[in-house]
């Protein structure tokens, strides 16, 4: 990608982000929604993060991973159960790392 | 002696930020540094991955972004699945809108614009607890991009060097993130259905050759599903 190409891409992700972050807290301050649009987004984080991570698991090298030595999906056990019960981003991200790294170390993948 | 006391309120005021932003300091540093690495050798500069963590600042989705950099993907998907994975902030700050109401407009603007999940988590345990003074919520979020800005420069530079990522797992961070945010989001059976199927769909519809907009797709229709089943059973 062209350098000004990429600068152009940074820059439209940083509006599209900043756009909801800023426009609900500028005009709702004291607006009401309907009804169904507050439930929607209310879903919009549980929906979105579960459409990321389970192809982030089962697609390695643009293909589906469903074999045995798939340890992303190994590693996402302990990991889920540190969310779990920790409640922690870091411990988390930690904790999934340290089992891919020492898996990889140990099993030679 | 009026000076002195204003500089000693100043510096109470970022001391008192330092201890609600330090969780999430610790946690930016080494994701940033995992990003800078992966942006690096996805092929963008340490400019633009620095700059990136500057005008955009929103985690998951620069690493997402580091990713679909790396896959050659179109502008207008990078665009467009940034949008919908941070859409959510949308919810975080119609949240937040109710405790800014004595805010200047600018004080508005420039929260917003640091507002992520990790600082939304802290703001809304202090603003319940009416700690919602903007000087000090602002440098809250100064002091938790800063962590960010520093993590993705440090893994830039360390990212022209390290080759393969692999040994490190640092290509972990972003499923193992997504795990965290997940499970964290996850309050009751509904949001276990709309997940179970959010994520099925997003899969099903890449195998079918959207690769580009599964997760889009997949997120609009789940969650309007699970916000359809809310309303209906609200209205029983």
């Amino acid at each position: 990608m062209a350098e000004s190409t990429v600068i152009f891409t940074l820059i439209g992700m940083a509006i599209v982000t900043y756009l909801p972050r800023l426009l609900p807290a500028w005009f709702l301050r004291n607006q009401k929604l309907p009804e169904f649009v507050i439930a929607w987004l209310r879903y919009v984080p549980v929906a979105v993060l579960a459409a990321l991570l389970l192809p982030s698991l089962l697609i390695q090298n643009q293909e589906l991973n469903l074999r045995f030595d798939n340890i992303y999906l190994w590693a996402a056990i302990p990991a889920i159960g540190v969310a779990w019960y920790k409640k922690s981003l870091f411990g988390t991200v930690i904790t999934g790392m340290l089992v891919v790294a020492i898996a990889r170390f140990l099993l030679n993948l | 002696m009026n000076n002195t006391t204003i500089k000693q309120t100043g510096n109470s005021n970022w001391f008192q930020s330092i201890t609600p932003a330090l969780p999430v300091v610790m946690g930016y540093l080494p994701i940033g540094f995992a990003y800078g690495v992966l942006a690096v050798n996805g092929g963008l500069s340490t400019f633009q991955t620095v700059l990136m963590s500057i005008i955009v600042y929103a985690g998951s989705s620069q690493l997402i972004a580091a990713s679909l950099f790396a896959q050659m993907i179109s502008p207008f998907s990078i665009i467009a699945t940034t949008f919908i994975v941070n859409l959510r902030h949308m919810l975080m700050s119609a949240a937040l809108a109710p405790h800014m109401q004595n805010w200047k407009n600018y004080q508005v603007a420039f929260f917003s614009y640091e507002l992520t999940d990790e600082s939304f988590g802290v703001h809304s345990l202090r603003f319940e607890r009416g700690q919602n003074q903007p000087t000090s919520t602002i440098a809250i979020n100064m002091i938790c991009q800063f962590a960010w800005v520093a993590g993705s420069m440090v893994g830039a530079v360390a990212g022209n060097l390290i080759e393969d990522v692999r040994p490190f797992a640092l290509d972990y961070a972003l499923p193992a993130m997504f795990i965290a945010l997940l499970v964290l989001q996850i309050k009751n059976r509904k949001h276990v259905l709309i997940a179970v199927l959010s994520g099925f769909a997003s899969l099903i519809l890449w195998m079918i050759g959207l690769t580009q907009w599964n997760v889009i797709i997949a997120t609009v229709f789940t969650a309007a599903l699970g916000a359809g089943i809310e309303v209906w059973l609200n209205r029983r």
